[in-house]
Order: C-alpha cells, then structure tokens, then sequence
C-alpha cells in the first residue's frame, strides 16, 4: 500500500485523538480512540470504516488554511481506495478499474458486444420469449461463470483485508451488529439522526442515505428477484416469463425502480458534493460505476416494458450486457465497497466486544 | 443586500449569533460584520466543546441536576470571590432555558466525552465541537434573513451622547460606515494583540502562545475604552495554562494540550525544576502551570517523563522527543546534560516507596526531603527511552471587558448607553474576575448574547 497516503492519515489521525469532538459522529471515531499509535493494519480498517459521511470534516476547526491542515474524510477515502486496489484479485484488475470511469464504461460496451455475439451466434430455435434470444443454457454459460469469478474474487480480497486488519474469527455477534448498522445505514445518520453532510456543505440531510439505501435494496430486491426466479427454473420447473404478480416480477420491480431512483439521486449528489473530500481522483471512477448500476435497473425496467415488441432482442441483448459488466466489475468497482465495509464493521463490533 | 439594518451585531462568535438570531426572530433586520475570513469564523466559540448548565433533574444530555446555589459555589471558587454576583445568578439560571433553546436552533448534543466523565452532569458537549455549533447557528441565522460580512474589520463606533450614531468598518479594501438603530458588541478579548498583551503583562507575553482565535485584538474594546465605556476586569490579567510549546502562536487550540505533568518532572531551560508538578490532578493546575511557566526564563519550561509513564495521560498533537538516555534527551531539547543529569539524579533518590501509585487519584506518593518536593505521584525517571515536551504558556482569554448591566447594556459616566449592548468574551470580565469553570464562557455567550439581542430589537422596533 502507498506509504504517503498511510502517512497522512497517520497524521491526521493523531490529531484526531488529541482532540475527540467528533467522537459522536460515526464508527470511526470511538474506533480511532481506543488506539495511541497507529499501525498500516489499524489505518485499513478505520478507512474502510469511515462512510465518508464528512461530519468531521465540517466541524472540524484544523481545516485549511489551519496549519494543521485536517481533511480526515479525504485522507482515509485515500487509503481505503488504495486498499481496494491493493486487495483485489487480480491486482491488475483493480488498478484499471477503480479509479478509471472510462475503462468502467468501455468495459460495459464490450459487454454488450459480446452479447450481442452471443445473441446472434447462440439463438435458440423454438425458445419463448427471451429464450428466444438467448437459449437458457447459454445465459447460463456466460453468466455462471461471471457470476462465480466475481465471488471468488471478492473472497480473496476479503481474506487479504481481514489479515491486513488482524481480524479475528466471526462469531453470530459480530455479523448481528454489523447487518444491524448496514441495514438503517447508521453511520450516515451523523450520531444525531438529521443525516450527514454532503451536498450543500456543513447542511446535515438524509439526501445521501436515502439514496444510498435505495441503491442497496434495490440491488438486494433484484438480486432476490434472480435468486427466486433460479430455484423456480430448476426446483419447480417453472420457467420464465412469469406474470406481473409472480414473485420475480414483484421484486425485480420494485427493486429496477428503486436502483434506478437511488442511483439517479446519488449522481445528482454526488456532482454537488465537494469533491476534495473524497478520494479525488476516482470520481470519474464512482461515478461511471453508479451510472452503470443505474443502467442494469434501468435497462431491467425498459425490456419488461418492451416485452413483446420488436424493441425487446435489441434491449435484452443491452440489459444483459450491462449485468455481465457489473458482474465482472463488481470486486474492481465501487461496488466492492460494500463488501469491505462490511468486513469493517464486524471487524468493529469485534473490537467493542474486546473492550 | 440592503443597506438599512435596525441592528449591527460587531463579532461571529457564538454570542454574536445569539443575539443575532434573537433579534432576527423579534422581526429586526441584522447585519453581523465578522472580522476573520468564513473558514476562520466563530471566534473562540471555534473551540470550545461545551456548556455548562443548571438544570432540575436530568436535561437534554446531562445526568441528575445541578443546581444555581451548587453552580454559583463551583464558580466563586475559581474566581475566588471576584464575581458580580447578580450577573453571575442571571447567567446560571438563564442557562437551563438555553440549552432547549440551543437545540431549537440547530444545536446538537452529545454524552460527555471520553476522559470527561467528571463533566457529565454539569456539561453539556456540543456534538462535533464549537465549529459544528457555530455551523449551525450561521445557518439559522441565514434562514431568518440575517446578512454576514467576512474580513469585515470594524475600527470605530462613534459616539454622540448617550448614542452610538455610526459604526465605521473596512470591507473588500474600503472604509464604510452604518448607522444602524442598535449595536451588539460581541467582539471577544484583546489577547491576539501581543502588544497589547505585552503592555498589559510586560515583555515576556512576547513568547506567549495564543489558543484561540488570531482575529480578537480587541480593536473595539479599545475603540469604546478610549471613549470612556465604562469597564470591568483586571486590565493586566488573562487566564493562560502550560501547553505544548510547540504549538502554533495562534488557534492551536485543544489538541496542544499537555496532560503529562503529574508524571514527569518540569525543569526550566537550566535544568533546574521550580514546583511541585505532583500538587493535584492536572486539570485543576493546568491554569496555575501557565503562570508558573511564564515566571521562568525565556517563558519555557520541559517536562520529562520516562517509559513507564508514557500511557498514562492523553496523547497530544506533537509526539515526545525521545532519548535512549537522559543527556541525549538533553541535547535533543536543548538543555544543559550534566545539570539535568543531576536534577533526575535528586529527584531519583528523593523517591521512596511506590506501591500505592495510582495515575488517576491523588496517591500521596512522595519525594522527601526535596526542594521543591512532588507531593503525588512520584516516580524515578529510569526506565529509557526517556521522553520530553516543551513547555509554553498558552493564552486562553483576557479578563479586561466592557462593563454591562442585567440588559447587557453597556453604560458611559454612569449613565446607560441607549443603543449599544455587549455580550461574550468581551463582557465576561463582570463575573469571571479571575480563573475560569469550564464551558462558563459559552454560558455567559449564549445568556447575554440572547438578552442583547433582545434588548437591541426591542429598542430599534
């Protein structure tokens, strides 16, 4: 990992414990107070802890021009980024993909092609409705596989992270308090539940939570959608299309809506924000990976709507394209970030378990 | 911006924004004029962390009561005595209506901080600190319609009679003026001025450290002291404590805070030591360490401690200089070896028996026969590294002020000035004589912030 970010943020953070007003904000804080020196491990794992939620940053009296110079929200958005490349599997992967917008979205054009390939080369004769695109047993051919490599991926990273932050064994406990913080969001709740700071400085709103927790249903609500729609195809013999009040469409839905609105907002949020406080220079980066999701939600809602009309081959070769690149991406984009932010705040509840 | 305000509120600080808001709210149109640059707004009120507050029962985030007869008795003690007591009553009663008052307006609390437990029924912290409140209240101010200047420096109030008639002020490069129908000044102390410190203290406020703010150089103060503003507190005074010295000369703030005293010995830059370092727990000696520091040569003094020590107070901004052995540690601060070789040598073998050390209580763990003796927490500096802090002593605020009644309104020959009201720093000499009660100054902010901002609109309505 880079020395010189790991540096800064050492700095900064024994500033931080020299002060503790912002004890009350976030995760970060009580996390950060319980150490007196700060080792690369302690300094991953309070980066990847942080929401960027930038509460901090605003009532901090040590921002320039103070000499002192604090932009803790910056700093450890730095490292965690840095530690996102550093874990990835393979590495390579994560240096081209996290911070470069535009390779996030060439990637997704070769999604396409390739599906639009498949398309032509793979066509079932006498499929219905998509199958008649695309055979089924081609969707799974690629998408198994895309689906699979992401995974193992990710757990490779993660097991990297967890030794990197001297992680323990997981208990039910530490998941417990972990899924509890994730699923209301809590840390971007500012401690005193008016929200966090984001789109209009030191202004605390629910704006980004909201928008992020959109993003994070919507994406668990279609993800369940596949799911259920899977063990129908296999255990019920049901396959697709299914009906409008069947389960796959019902979540696959409200979850397409959801992610669509979520991502919208959090673009929107994000071109607003003072980009100074994040991690700069994997904004392009962010902001080509929301946009993405966004599209796989978006692309999802049109080709229900297209649904026997001449738009539905061309839109279904588009949507899954889409999917294969986020899939493909996943352990290599901001996506990931859930994942590692995950394994922080177990990490945590370990660390207030110790204490 | 409209160039007609009923009130000018001088200062950007928590009082300023309290009588701001106040006034505001009774239908006034405001102008506050804030000398420092917006990131550096705020004053001291920047660094404060919290407020402290009478209460009946458990209030917002403060734990069982604390009541005006108990707070009053806290406050005569630090100031010992020296306390208009009527202003000091007003203060602390009006402080429990202030803090649901606090929150109404944007305010947000927290439990007590770590390592503050002793302040959780007396305190109450403001989450994120003074900068979050000062945030806060800038941006109620801006949703009732008051207007801010920044680097709007005032440099005169005239005065015609028992009126303030026109407040002079330089802004972006030029020289204007308002006549306004009322004016608060809440413009802090005059203690960035160092050669006013230094006129006031003698030379050796030359090498003070200033906590606060760069911005109170208590140009108005002067300004309406010069016209004969009746005042209050000990010109020569400021309450000032030992911090680390190498922190900035300006807006160092909290995290320059030194807490390692109790365990070290302090020696003066000829490595002779000069008081009892083990005399109570650190924070009722930090303020009597700043005078003690500033009465040694060159205003500096060094703390030693060695390895067993180092975990036992709160880090700080600066980390130790650290030494394998005791004349490297000398050179390294640049003290003489030999000499402070031979203090520790005395002090070592001036300690005795050590089992009933407790970092956290007084443990009558003694020196003996030793000038001056440590009377607490007296262990021999021998286990390297040996660690070393300088000393400096840091300026909190300045007592001098304007003198005020109940109204907060100030008064020239004894006669009451009809449109001109103080609050904060700049009037906290009527009840802070001497010594200083945390989170009182944020009281004394918010109480007579909120009365002059009362009083002012109520005068230009």
């Amino acid at each position: 990992m880079q020395i010189d970010l790991l540096q800064e943020a050492r700095r900064q953070a024994e500033i931080c414990n020299a002060c503790r007003y912002c004890e009350g904000y976030c995760s970060v804080f009580p996390a950060l107070q319980a150490e007196r020196a700060f080792s690369d491990g302690d300094l991953t794992q309070l980066a990847n802890l942080c929401h960027n939620c930038r509460g901090c940053y605003y009532a901090c009296q040590y921002t320039a021009p103070h000499e002192f110079e604090l932009n803790l929200p910056q700093a450890l958005a730095e490292v965690r980024q840095d530690s996102w490349e550093e874990f990835a599997f393979p590495r390579a992967a994560g240096k081209a993909f996290q911070k470069n917008g535009l390779a996030i979205v060439l990637a997704t054009v070769l999604g396409f092609a390739l599906l639009f390939w498949a398309a032509r080369a793979l066509a079932a004769a006498g499929g219905e409705g998509f199958y008649a695109v695309l055979s089924h047993n081609a969707m799974v051919a690629i998408f198994l596989p895309a689906f699979l490599f992401p995974l193992f991926s990710i757990a490779i990273g993660l097991r990297r992270y967890w030794q990197t932050v001297g992680g323990t064994p997981v208990r039910l406990s530490h998941l417990r308090g972990a899924i509890a913080s994730v699923a209301n969001m809590r840390n971007l709740k500012g401690g005193h539940g008016d929200g966090c700071n984001f789109e209009d400085e030191d202004r605390f709103t629910h704006a980004r939570r909201y928008a992020h927790q959109a993003i994070m249903y919507g994406f668990l609500l279609c993800f369940a959608s596949t799911s259920v729609a899977t063990l129908m195809h296999y255990l019920l013999d049901m396959p697709a299309p299914y009906g409008l009040f069947s389960a796959p469409k019902i979540l696959g839905l409200s979850g397409g809506v959801l992610l669509v609105l979520g991502c919208g907002k959090m673009v929107w949020l994000k071109l607003r924000s003072d980009k100074s406080l994040g991690a700069t220079n994997a904004f392009s980066g962010e902001i080509a990976f929301t946009g993405l999701l966004g599209f796989v939600g978006l692309s999802g809602l049109l080709l229900y709507a297209a649904g026997g009309t001449g738009w539905m081959p061309g839109l279904l070769v588009i949507h899954l394209g889409a999917v294969l690149a986020f899939f493909l991406l996943t352990p290599f984009t901001k996506m990931a970030h859930g994942f590692y932010r995950m394994a922080a705040l177990v990490r945590d509840a370990q660390r207030r378990e110790r204490v | 911006m409209t160039e007609t305000y009923d009130i000018v509120v001088i200062g950007g600080g928590n009082a300023a924004l309290c009588a701001a808001i106040t006034a505001a709210e009774a239908g006034a149109r405001v102008l506050i004029l804030e000398t420092a640059p917006k990131p550096y707004r705020g004053g001291n009120s920047r660094h404060t962390r919290n407020f402290r507050c009478m209460h009946h029962g458990p209030l917002g985030p403060l734990v069982e009561s604390y009541t005006e007869d108990e707070y009053l008795a806290d406050l005569m003690k630090v100031t010992g005595g020296k306390t208009d007591e009527r202003l000091a009553r007003l203060a602390i009663r009006s402080s429990e209506e202030c803090l649901p008052w606090m929150e109404e307006h944007g305010v947000r609390f927290q439990p007590s901080l770590s390592g503050t437990l002793s302040l959780a029924r007396t305190n109450a912290f403001f989450r994120g600190g003074g900068k979050s409140l000062v945030n806060a209240y800038y941006r109620t101010a801006e949703g009732l319609s008051v207007d801010v200047l920044y680097e709007a420096a005032v440099t005169h109030l005239e005065l015609e009679g028992d009126r303030v008639t026109r407040v002079d002020y330089t802004h972006e490069g030029a020289a204007k003026s308002l006549s306004p129908k009322s004016v608060v000044v809440a413009s802090g102390g005059f203690q960035a001025d160092t050669d006013w410190l230094a006129r006031a203290w003698g030379p050796a406020a030359k090498n003070f450290l200033i906590r606060g703010t760069p911005y109170n150089r208590g140009v108005v103060l002067a300004d309406l002291l010069d016209q004969g503003i009746a005042q209050v507190g000990d010109p020569t005074q400021c309450h000032a404590v030992a911090i680390d010295g190498r922190a900035p000369k300006f807006d160092g703030g909290i995290v320059t805070r030194l807490d390692c005293v109790p365990f070290s010995i302090v020696v003066n830059k000829d490595a002779q030591r000069f008081y009892d370092e083990g005399e109570d727990v650190w924070p009722k000696r930090y303020a009597i360490w700043g005078r003690l520091v500033a009465a040694q040569p060159d205003q500096v003094g060094y703390v030693i401690i060695d390895a067993k020590s180092l975990n036992l107070f709160m880090p700080s901004v600066f980390p130790p200089i650290k030494a394998d052995t005791l004349a490297d540690l000398a050179d390294k601060m640049g003290l003489p070896a030999d000499a402070l070789e031979q203090t520790v040598a005395e002090f070592n073998g001036a300690c005795g028996d050590q089992s009933a050390f407790h970092p956290t209580e007084l443990d009558g763990v003694a020196t003996s026969g030793l000038t001056p003796p440590k009377t607490n927490w007296a262990r021999p500096i021998t286990e390297p590294p040996f660690y070393g802090y300088s000393l400096r002593t840091g300026v909190t605020f300045t007592y001098l002020g304007l003198k005020v009644d109940e109204n907060a309104q100030c008064s020239i020959d004894d006669c009451l000035v009809s449109n001109l009201w103080a609050a904060g720093e700049t009037m906290a000499g009527s009840i802070l004589g001497q010594g200083y009660l945390a989170g009182f100054g944020m009281t004394i902010g918010t109480v007579f912030g909120r009365i002059a901002g009362k009083e002012a609109a109520a005068h230009a309505n």
